[in-house]
């Protein structure tokens, strides 16, 4: 059995749990088993997973696990492992994904990787799967040893398709009580998608000149419906809020289209975007490297090109 | 207040990252190392800030052979006042978890810092995992944290945006970006940290749950099309018709 953890926030379903229980439910297939997933704290519609592959949802809930705990959750989950005689475990790899991968692995005695992006293979008897490692310089395979895997998966990998109808829901409650209080949770404002969930990405770096010149990037991401991004020393001056840096010491992303505008491509700014599926490079500097990491390249001055790019954009739209 | 700090080293950022012995192992020939970013701007200058206005000790450890003892020797120079090595090559995080939380069973700690992730496995694993092994909570990619008297207040990255909760001690956290700021070592520092004990302890047995078999560089990027300024709605048609993504 594959048993998949599908997140929630505000009793919503994140997209990554429809990545998750898809992923999960492919991989089931190949090892010729099931796939069922769990839902943990309040949940709208919780039988809806079935259409994403979960043959069953078990559906955790009460004063025991009322909010995220890496702990008490991880408890939850390996306790539903067990009941269901689960072989491989699938979390996200978002915040709450890292918080219970290692857990999960040391309760369930089991071998774990975190941010897979492929789907696993049978190989001589063993559980193998990929991730990337060395911020996406190099790509790695592990094998499992022993019977039980852990696996968290990064966003994106994969495309979840609706079919099938919803599942039978079992519902469990947990009592107890969390040694973490809760004090405050701010969320952004806004409708664009938080940074590693992002499918679309707008990014700038130094060559805005200064945080008063944002404008046509936040006019380029709205008009795409996309995320803003930046380079480090812009996020380290303050020109931009910490949470947009992306690269080897930031969010590391694989959006499906990745512009960068006067990012010159420092190596450890390519290391932590380079997976995109699509990157466009606007850079005045023909010898600039990010050029040679990019799919399309406009050399030109990107005051002048990414509100065209906007109003292109635009008229394609309408 | 005791505050230890997991280190780990990992190649330099612009290190070329190659492969020997058929693809199954990293080749360290020529690479340099560093101490762990994350590890080293966060994690550990957090421990030191809170051990400058608060009193108390920050000890750092780490999981590897005397190969490792030039950057734990960078980490006594920025301030630490001790360090542990734990004598063995690490195989993989569970292997690193497991050692540290055999050193920490017999000698507890109030806090225990690591870095979000390393920067060649991108793992994010050992935190919970030592969490795990010695039963403690564990917050991840902690933005900030106070200490206030035996609980911590501590504010974690969340998709969106971030959370604030309290914690009783002792707590396992990893540090990410905003937590602290880089310290560059002085001269004092780097001549003291010669003289600051080194404690180098033997591992204990463990056998790996899961293990790399092979690694693969990525296959490499087509020609870049470069586009006519003046034409960005040829930019957006191939976007659209060419690379589907809009
Ligand atoms: C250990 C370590 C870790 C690091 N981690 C990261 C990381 O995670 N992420 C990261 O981004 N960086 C990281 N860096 C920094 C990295 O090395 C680069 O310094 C940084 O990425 C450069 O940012 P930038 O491209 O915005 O600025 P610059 O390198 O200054 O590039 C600006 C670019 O803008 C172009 N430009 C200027 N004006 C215009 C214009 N009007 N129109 C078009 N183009 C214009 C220029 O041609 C230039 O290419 C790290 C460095 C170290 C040492």
């Amino acid at each position: 059995m594959v048993l998949v953890y599908a997140e929630t926030q505000n009793g919503q379903f994140k997209k990554a749990a429809f990545e998750a229980v898809a992923y999960g439910k492919k991989s089931a297939d190949i090892l010729g088993t099931s796939c069922e997933a769990i839902v943990v704290g309040n949940a709208e519609n919780p039988g809806q997973l079935g259409q994403y592959g979960a043959a069953k949802v078990h559906h955790l809930n009460g004063s025991g696990v009322a909010h995220f705990d890496g702990k008490s959750y991880a408890s939850a989950i390996a306790g539903a492992a067990e009941r269901t005689n689960a072989k491989l475990v699938v979390v996200s790899h978002s915040s709450q994904g890292k918080t219970l991968v290692g857990r999960l692995a040391v309760k369930m005695d089991a071998g774990s990787v975190s941010g897979v992006n492929h789907l696993p293979e049978q190989k001589d008897g063993k559980l193998c799967v990929k991730k990337n490692v060395f911020s996406g310089k190099a790509i790695a395979e592990y094998a499992i040893e022993g019977d039980a895997a852990v696996f968290s998966l990064m966003g994106n990998t994969l495309k979840p398709e609706q079919s099938g109808s919803d599942a039978e829901v079992v519902n469990v409650t947990l009592d107890g009580s969390s040694e973490i209080e809760i004090l405050e949770v701010n969320l952004q404002q806004g409708d664009a998608a938080p940074l590693p969930e992002a499918e679309l990405v707008v990014s700038a770096g130094r060559g805005m000149k200064g945080p008063e010149n944002w404008e046509i990037i936040e006019e380029l991401a709205r008009t795409l419906g996309a995320t803003t991004a930046c380079s480090r020393p812009v996020a380290d001056t303050g020109w931009r809020p910490h949470h947009e840096h992306v690269g080897q010491t930031g969010v590391a992303i694989r959006p499906n289209l990745y512009i960068a505008a006067g990012i010159s491509g420092a190596i450890q700014h390519l290391a932590g975007v380079s997976s995109s599926k699509c990157i466009v490079v606007i850079n005045k500097d023909p010898e600039a490297p990010f050029f040679k990491a990019a799919d399309y390249g406009v050399c030109a001055d990107l005051f002048d090109v990414v509100p065209k790019l906007t109003e292109a954009i635009k008229k394609a739209k309408a | 207040m005791k505050y230890l700090v997991c280190i780990s080293k990992t190649p330099e950022t612009t290190a070329k990252i190659a492969f020997t012995n058929g693809d199954t192992q990293f080749d360290k020939n020529g690479v340099q190392f560093i101490l762990n970013p994350y590890d080293e701007w966060y994690a550990l200058v957090r421990a030191l800030e809170l051990k400058e206005a608060q009193g108390g000790t920050v000890t750092v450890i780490n999981v590897g052979t005397s190969e490792n003892d030039a950057v734990i020797r960078k980490a006594l120079a920025i301030g630490a006042d001790d360090a542990v090595r734990i004598d063995a090559d690490p195989t993989s995080a569970m292997f690193v978890a497991k050692q540290i939380s055999e050193y920490v069973k017999s000698n507890p700690f109030d806090v225990i810092f690591l870095g979000k992730e390393t920067i060649d496995y991108n793992g994010s694993e050992v935190g919970g995992m030592l969490a795990e092994y010695l039963d403690l909570p564990y917050v991840s990619y902690a933005m900030a944290l106070d200490i206030e008297g035996g609980s911590a207040k501590v504010t974690r990255d969340i998709e969106g945006g971030s959370e604030t909760s309290k914690i009783n001690l002792p707590v396992v956290v990893s540090a990410a970006k905003g937590m602290a700021e880089q310290r560059i070592p002085n001269m004092r520092g780097i001549m003291m940290a010669k003289r600051k004990p080194l404690n180098v302890v033997e591992a204990v047995a463990f056998s790996d749950k899961s293990k790399v078999v092979g690694y693969a560089l990525p296959t490499g990027k087509t020609e870049v099309k470069m586009i006519d300024p003046e034409n960005m709605d040829e930019l957006v048609r191939l976007l659209q018709e060419e690379a589907k993504v809009l």
